[in-house]
C-alpha cells in the first residue's frame, strides 16, 4: 500500500513538472525570443489556455502527499519554510503575470506583467530543480522527525547544509536548462514563423549544455550519496531509467534535426520523466534522508497515514485523477494545433459541430 | 515561543482572510451567472449572454485572485502549522486531495472553455460550461468547509499509539453534520455577497444613467437572489446552525454572546462591550429571554454561561469573538431588510426609479464582505484554544522550528504582496464596470490572455 502511495505521490509530482515544465519553460523564453507585442501575446497564449490546470497539478500533488504522508509533508514543508515561501511569492507573480497582462492596453502595464513571468519562471525553475537536489541530498532531521534550513550556510554538502550549496545549485542548473528546452519545444511546436525558428535555435544551443550538466549531476549525486546505486545494484532492471534518460537526449537531437517539433517535445517530456523516475527509484523508500544519523531518516514506512484511510483513498483518487485526465485531454483537444488566428477557431470548429 | 506562536496565528489568519475575499465571489456569482446564462437559452436574447459575459470576466479576475492566493493555503498547513499537519494529515488530507482531484480540474478545464469557448461552443454546451463551473466552485468550498468542520467538530477518526489521527470512515467525515450545517450557512453567504455586488453595479448604472438595460438585469438577478440566500441565511441555516453550536461548543456561545454567568431565561445582548476582566457587558442594551428561546425553544430554559467552563478551555479572545458575531448577526439582520423592501419594489415595478433604493443598494456593497470574513472569524476564534476542538491545543500545533524572526519576515512579505494583488483587483474591475457589458463583436481587446484565436 505504501508502496503504491509513494509512486501516486511520484506521478503526481512528475505530472506537475512535465506539465507545468513547459509553461516555465516558456515563461523564461518569453521575453527572449518573444520581441515584438504580437509575438509575446502569441507567447502567451500558448501557456494561457492550460497553465492553471497545469498548476492544479502542483496543489493535488500537494494534497496527495499531505493525505498520504502527513510526516513529511509536515515535516518537510516545515524544514524547507524558506524556499517554499518564496515558491509561493513566485507562483503568484507567475499566475498574474500570464493572465494580467492583456488586460490593459498600455506598453507600461505589459511591460511589468512581461517581467513577471520571465523572472518569476526563472527563479521557479532554480528553486524546483534545487529542491529536488536537497531531497536527495538529505536534510539534519533532528529527533523529532523535524529539521530547518536556512537559504544557504556556507555552500558545502555537509552536515549542516543550507536549501542552497554547490550540489542543489547544480540540480538548480539542471532544471533550468531542462525545462528551457522543455519550453522551446512547446513554443516551437504551438507557433510558426520567427518564433518557432527562435524556438528551435534555442534547444539546439541548449541541447549540449543539457547533456553536458546531466551528466555532471549523476555524477555529483553518486559522489555525495554513494548509496543512491542501492536499488540499482538489488534491481538491476532499474538501469532500463538511465538508458532511458539517454535515449531521451538523443531522441530530442534526432527529431529537431528532422525539423519535428511534436516528437522533440515529447523526448523533452520523457526525458524529465526519466530523470525523475530515476530519482524516485534511487530514493525508496526514503523519502527525506538524515544528513546526521541513518535512522531518522524519513520513510515511506514510518510516514504513512492509516491504513484504511490510505485504501480508501485509493478508490476516490483514482476515480478523481480519471475525471480530471479526461479533462485534460479534452481541453488540450480544444486548444490543440498552432496558435494562429484562423487556425485554431477552425480546427476547434470542426471539434464541436 | 509564545511570540511564534503568534506569528504563526496572525500568518494564517491574514492570508486566509484575505484568500477567502476572493472565493465568496466567485462562488456567489457561479450561480447567478447560470442563472443569466439560462435566460439567455430560454428568451434567446443577446442582452442576457451580454450580460453573463461581463460576470464572467468579472469572475475570472476574481478566480485568478483567488488561485493565486489560495496556493499559499494549502501549503501553509505544512510550513506554519507542521505539528497539526503530521498528528491529522490523516484525516484532513482527504477533503484536501479530494478538492484538488475533484474540483480543482474540473473547475480549471471548464472555466477556460466558458469564458474563451464561447464562439466556438453552441450555446447549450456554453451554458453546461457555466454549469460545470458553479459546480466546481461549489464542490470546493464544500471540501474545505468538511476540514474546517472536522476542527471544529472531529467525528469519524481514532487516534494512532503516536497521538495522530486516522479516519475511521470515508462518509462518516464527509457526512459530519457540522460540515452540512456550515456549508449551508456559508455558501448562502457566499450568494449574498455574489447577489449585493451584482445589485449594486446594476444600481451604479442605473444612478449613473449608463448601461441602463444591463443594470436592470443585473438588479432583477441580484435582488431576487439576495432576498432568497439573506433569508435563508437567517433561517434555516444561522438558527441550525447556532443552536447545533450551543450544543457541542457551549463555551463558544456563551463568549460570543456575552453571557459571562448562567442564567435561565437569558438575555440576548443586542449591543454593549464585554468586559472580560470584570466579566460584564458595559453600556448593554439587551433583550430579556431571548437568547434561551433562541437556543432551547422556551423562554424560560437555562443558558450555560462562561463561569461553568474552567478557564483554560474559554476562548482566547472572547472581546473579538463577541464582536465578529454581533457585526455578522446585525450585517445578516440589515441585508434582510435591505432586500426585503428592495424586492417588494422590484415586484410593485418602483425599483428602478428609486434612487434612494439604488443608492442604498451601491452603498451596501463592501458589507457582505465584512459579514461573511465577520462569520469566519466567529467559527475560527470561537474554536480556541483548540486547534481540534476538545483533543489538540493551538499552542501544540505550529512548527516549532520555524521561529517567530522567519514568520514575521513571511507574513510581512505576504502583506506586501497582497498589498499589490488588492490595488491590481480593484483597478481590472474598476475598468470592467467603467467599460460595462457589450456585445460579443466589440468583446475582443478586453479579454484575458487564455484566448487561444482572438484579442488582436
Amino acid at each position: 500500500m505504501v508502496f503504491v502511495w509513494f509512486w501516486l505521490v511520484a506521478i503526481m509530482i512528475t505530472g506537475y513538472v512535465v506539465l507545468d515544465g513547459f509553461d516555465l519553460g516558456a515563461g523564461i523564453l518569453h521575453m527572449l525570443i518573444a520581441r515584438t507585442d504580437q509575438e509575446r501575446r502569441t507567447v502567451i497564449r500558448t501557456v494561457g489556455p492550460v497553465w492553471d490546470g497545469n498548476e492544479v497539478w502542483l496543489i493535488a500533488g500537494g494534497g496527495t502527499l499531505f493525505f498520504a504522508f502527513p510526516l513529511l509533508y509536515a515535516s518537510g514543508f516545515s524544514g524547507f519554510y524558506l524556499p517554499l515561501m518564496i515558491v509561493l511569492w513566485l507562483l503568484i507573480f507567475r499566475g498574474i503575470g500570464i493572465e494580467l497582462r492583456m488586460h490593459l492596453d498600455s506598453p507600461v502595464w505589459q511591460g511589468f506583467f512581461d517581467g513577471c513571468f520571465a523572472i518569476s519562471s526563472f527563479l521557479l525553475t532554480i528553486f524546483y530543480g534545487a529542491a529536488l537536489g536537497n531531497v536527495i541530498r538529505g536534510v539534519p532531521l533532528q529527533k523529532d522527525g523535524y529539521f530547518f534550513l536556512p537559504l544557504w550556510t556556507n555552500w558545502n554538502v555537509g552536515p549542516n547544509p543550507g536549501v542552497l550549496d554547490w550540489y542543489t545549485l547544480i540540480a538548480g542548473v539542471v532544471a533550468l536548462v531542462a525545462l528551457t528546452i522543455h519550453g522551446a519545444h512547446y513554443i516551437a511546436l504551438k507557433t510558426s514563423a520567427d518564433l518557432n525558428l527562435r524556438a528551435r535555435r534555442v534547444a539546439q544551443k541548449l541541447w549540449p549544455v543539457l547533456v553536458a550538466i546531466t551528466i555532471v549531476s549523476l555524477w555529483a549525486s553518486l559522489s555525495i550519496r554513494p548509496a543512491l546505486l542501492e536499488n540499482y545494484g538489488r534491481y538491476p532492471v532499474l538501469f532500463i531509467v538511465p538508458a532511458g534518460v539517454a535515449a531521451s537526449l538523443a531522441a530530442m537531437l534526432w527529431y529537431r534535426r528532422r525539423g519535428n517539433d511534436r516528437a522533440a517535445f515529447l523526448s523533452s517530456s520523457s526525458y524529465l520523466v526519466f530523470m525523475l523516475v530515476g530519482a524516485a527509484a534511487a530514493v525508496y523508500p526514503n523519502l527525506l534522508v538524515s544528513t546526521t544519523e541513518p535512522s531518522l531518516n524519513i520513510t515511506v514506512h514510518n510516514a504513512a497515514a492509516g491504513p484504511y484511510s490510505l485504501s480508501v483513498g485509493l478508490v476516490f483518487w483514482g476515480f478523481g485523477m480519471a475525471l480530471a485526465v479526461a479533462y485534460l485531454i479534452f481541453v488540450y483537444r480544444m486548444f490543440r494545433g498552432k496558435v494562429d488566428h484562423g487556425e485554431v477557431v477552425g480546427q476547434v470548429e470542426k471539434l464541436t459541430h | 515561543m509564545e511570540s511564534a506562536l503568534n506569528i504563526h496565528r496572525l500568518h494564517f489568519a491574514f492570508t486566509v482572510t484575505f484568500h477567502y475575499l476572493f472565493p465568496q465571489l466567485t462562488m456567489g456569482l457561479a450561480p447567478l451567472i447560470v442563472v443569466l446564462k439560462t435566460m439567455a437559452l430560454r428568451t434567446k436574447k443577446e442582452i442576457y449572454n451580454e450580460a453573463a459575459r461581463f460576470w464572467g470576466r468579472i469572475f475570472g479576475i476574481s478566480f485568478l485572485m483567488g488561485v493565486v492566493t489560495g496556493i499559499p493555503m494549502e501549503f501553509q498547513f505544512g510550513t506554519n502549522w507542521s505539528h497539526f499537519s503530521r498528528l491529522t494529515g490523516g484525516v484532513i488530507g482527504q477533503p484536501l486531495v479530494m478538492e484538488g482531484v475533484f474540483a480543482f480540474f474540473l473547475e480549471s478545464a471548464f472555466l477556460g472553455l466558458f469564458l474563451y469557448g464561447e464562439k466556438r461552443l453552441s450555446p447549450k454546451a456554453h451554458w453546461w460550461a457555466a454549469v460545470m463551473v458553479f459546480v466546481g466552485s461549489w464542490l470546493s468550498g464544500f471540501f474545505i468547509i468538511v476540514a474546517d468542520a472536522w476542527m471544529q467538530h472531529p467525528v469519524a477518526f481514532q487516534r494512532a499509539a503516536d497521538g495522530s489521527f486516522q479516519v475511521i470512515s470515508f462518509w462518516g467525515l464527509l457526512l459530519n453534520p457540522w460540515a452540512q450545517l456550515q456549508y449551508a450557512h456559508n455558501m448562502t453567504g457566499a450568494v449574498i455577497t455574489g447577489a449585493f455586488v451584482m445589485s449594486a453595479v446594476g444600481a451604479y448604472y442605473l444612478v449613473e444613467k449608463k448601461f441602463v438595460e444591463y443594470g436592470r438585469v443585473f438588479l432583477r438577478v441580484g435582488v431576487i437572489a439576495g432576498v432568497i440566500a439573506c433569508i435563508l441565511q437567517v433561517f434555516p441555516t444561522g438558527d441550525l446552525h447556532g443552536r447545533y453550536m450551543a450544543r457541542h461548543q457551549p463555551v463558544t456561545t456563551a463568549a460570543m454572546e456575552g453571557l459571562f454567568k448562567s442564567e435561565s431565561g437569558a438575555p440576548i445582548v443586542i449591543l454593549g462591550q464585554p468586559d472580560v476582566e470584570h466579566q460584564r457587558i458595559d453600556n448593554p442594551f439587551v433583550v430579556n429571554k431571548v437568547l434561551s428561546f433562541l437556543i432551547y425553544g422556551h423562554t424560560t430554559a437555562e443558558v450555560r454561561g462562561l463561569n461553568e467552563f474552567p478557564k483554560d478551555t474559554w476562548p482566547t479572545n472572547i472581546p473579538l469573538l463577541y464582536f465578529s458575531y454581533h457585526i455578522m448577526v446585525g450585517l445578516g439582520t440589515i441585508f434582510v431588510s435591505v432586500m426585503v423592501v428592495a424586492a417588494f419594489l422590484l415586484w410593485r415595478r418602483r425599483l428602478y426609479q428609486s434612487r434612494w433604493m439604488l443608492w442604498i443598494l451601491m452603498l451596501c456593497l463592501p458589507l457582505p464582505y465584512v459579514a461573511n470574513t465577520a462569520g469566519w472569524m466567529t467559527a475560527e476564534i470561537g474554536r480556541q484554544p483548540w486547534v481540534v476542538y476538545n483533543l489538540m491545543r493551538t499552542t501544540e500545533g505550529y512548527s516549532k522550528y520555524v521561529g517567530a524572526g522567519n514568520g514575521l519576515f513571511t507574513l510581512l512579505g505576504f502583506m506586501g504582496l497582497y498589498t499589490v494583488l488588492a490595488i491590481l483587483f480593484l483597478t481590472l474591475v474598476q475598468h470592467e464596470v467603467a467599460r460595462g457589458p457589450r456585445p460579443a463583436s466589440t468583446d475582443a481587446a478586453g479579454v484575458l490572455s487564455i484566448t487561444p484565436s482572438e484579442g488582436d
